[in-house]
């Protein structure tokens, strides 16, 4: 894949005199300038409230608007983009699909989630959960034993944020649906969609939610695509504006979708933004993303596994996962070597990535992780590789 | 490197009253779930700390500032150790700590604090 360094501002930041090795893009990705620049450009030109004025700046700001909800569509396979719904992120896209369950509703998901799509569920509805098969990866077997006819939706995660494990969303969805054809099944696409090709026709979920800040766009908006006909079927998430058709004193028509869930003036600036970071992600071309993201994590595993003391969890070969390393290393504690990785400017991340219950399953308190995206070079992990020795040889 | 200065390395590495003590007056458990640290205190009071004992896990601040605070409470009573705060903590390490690690160096003094509130309560 062609350099794209010069593209992302932040990278050409020093601290202390070095330079800034970014290994933290699971948690968000950095931005580059044509994304920004099209966000300051709707701030400079057409800032105004979309689908309201009779005016040339709000009905710009408007076109804008819906054309990044085409590109969202398009990028993703959807037919038809009424069926992308505008959210704050991929948290708030699983609550509006949650909040439709009942407190005896039966929900299956796995024990890798994140806890965005963990918590709601458990919160809302009754929970059982898919446990660790081989190698990192779930036994597709188990699901035989965990879909039942009673069950209402499965939430399943496209890539694991930890593990890195790629689950194969559409092979689970054909079992699910086969054991029980109401079965809902929502894919947690935000490792996903930012790092490989993926067609939601394909996938046959019902439901995929995912991130825009952790693909080069903006912070503040997440997508829920969802099958016209289930998201119909849905109530709204939130009431107020811009959702209804006709308000009454007695009733309110609920607006069509998408709009029915998205109440409230939106992040219209964010959404532009998105629309630019999806054009950015296309030149460059999602084949090749993933390629290179291959290459970099078959490279960052070689010589993570060539360092005495260091752990690695998940899939064994880099075809299997995406871009992202948990590891720990022996004697010394996640946080200590994200701290001292730090002052070389090294930036991953320590903890237990919002995945707690994975964790404990594996029984370790914490995992350091870097992960990576477009802009990644052998060059930074060797940084890091550097970095971890030296943390070695404090800590001996 | 400043946080990781030889002293607190050498409290991690070798950390002083690490264990258990027989028949303590008091028994406090404090964990920081973020992290995955835990520090278990162990107390003998009579009037002043006369012993103390930490076990547990962690980060290396967490186990250093265990460590180093069970060498500067040995002989302090209630109301001294009530007194101690976070700048005392950082005075013990010798450095001043970044936002996402106070909580680490703090935990120690938490449990202890947390120890000598039930002694009162038990005790009166």
């Amino acid at each position: 894949m062609k350099d794209v360094r010069g593209d992302f501002p932040q990278l050409k930041r020093k601290i202390n005199g070095k330079r800034l090795v970014y290994l933290d893009s699971s948690a968000t990705s950095l931005k580059p300038r044509q994304v920004i620049s099209k966000e300051v450009e709707y701030y400079e030109m057409y800032c105004a409230n979309v689908f309201r004025g009779i005016y040339r700046t709000s009905e710009e700001a408007s076109a804008e608007f819906e054309k990044a909800r085409g590109k969202v569509a398009h990028f993703i396979g959807a037919s038809d983009p009424a069926e992308v719904v505008f959210t704050r992120n991929t948290t708030e896209s699983i609550n509006l699909v949650a909040q439709a369950m009942k407190k005896t509703d039966e929900v299956v998901t796995s024990i890798m989630e994140h806890h965005s799509n963990f918590v709601p569920w458990q919160q809302l509805a009754e929970l059982k959960v898919w446990k660790l098969g081989e190698d990192g990866r779930l036994d597709l077997r188990e699901l035989d034993r965990l879909v039942t006819p009673k069950t209402k939706l499965l939430a399943i995660t496209a890539v694991s944020n930890v593990l890195g494990t790629i689950n194969p969303i559409r092979h689970i969805c054909h079992i699910v649906k086969k054991i029980n054809p109401h079965c809902l099944v929502l894919a947690d696409a935000a490792q996903a969609v930012p790092h490989m090709k993926m067609n939601v026709r394909d996938w046959e979920a019902d439901f995929v939610a995912f991130s825009s800040h952790k693909m080069l766009g903006p912070t503040g908006v997440g997508v829920l695509w969802g099958k016209r006909e289930v998201l119909e079927q849905l109530s709204p998430y939130q009431y107020g504006g811009d959702m209804i058709k006709e308000v009454h004193i007695k009733k309110t028509v609920f607006a069509d979708l998408p709009h029915k869930f998205e109440a409230g003036t939106p992040h219209i600036a964010g959404v532009i933004g998105l629309g630019a970071a999806i054009d950015y992600l296309q030149v460059l071309g999602m084949d090749a993303i993933r390629k290179h993201e291959i290459e970099i994590t078959r490279y960052a595993l070689k010589a993570l596994t060539n360092l005495k003391g260091i752990s690695i969890y998940g899939p064994s070969d880099a075809q299997d996962r995406g871009g992202v390393i948990a590891f720990t290393m022996k004697g010394t504690h996640a946080h200590d070597v994200a701290q001292l990785l730090d002052e070389d400017n090294v930036c991953i991340r320590a903890g237990h990535h919002c995945a707690m219950p994975l964790h404990e399953y594996l029984h370790i308190p914490a995992t350091a992780r870097a992960s990576f995206y477009v802009y990644t070079t052998t060059e930074d992990v060797d940084a890091l590789i550097v970095g971890l020795d030296k943390i070695r040889k404090i800590f001996a | 490197m400043d946080l990781y200065r030889e002293i607190i390395l050498d409290h991690y590495k070798h950390p002083r009253n690490f264990g258990h003590l027989d028949k303590p007056d008091v028994v406090m458990e404090e964990g920081n779930v973020t992290c995955g640290d835990r520090i278990v205190m162990e107390i003998k009071y009579k009037g002043t700390i006369e012993d103390i004992r930490f076990n547990g896990e962690g980060c290396a601040i967490s186990q250093a500032s265990a460590s180093m605070l069970t060498e500067k409470v040995k002989g302090m009573n209630k109301k001294q150790m009530r007194k101690l705060s976070r700048i005392d903590i950082e005075e013990m390490l010798g450095t001043t700590l970044t936002p996402s690690r106070v909580k680490c160096a703090t935990l120690p003094l938490e449990v202890l604090q947390k120890a000598m509130v039930s002694l009162n309560e038990n005790y009166g």
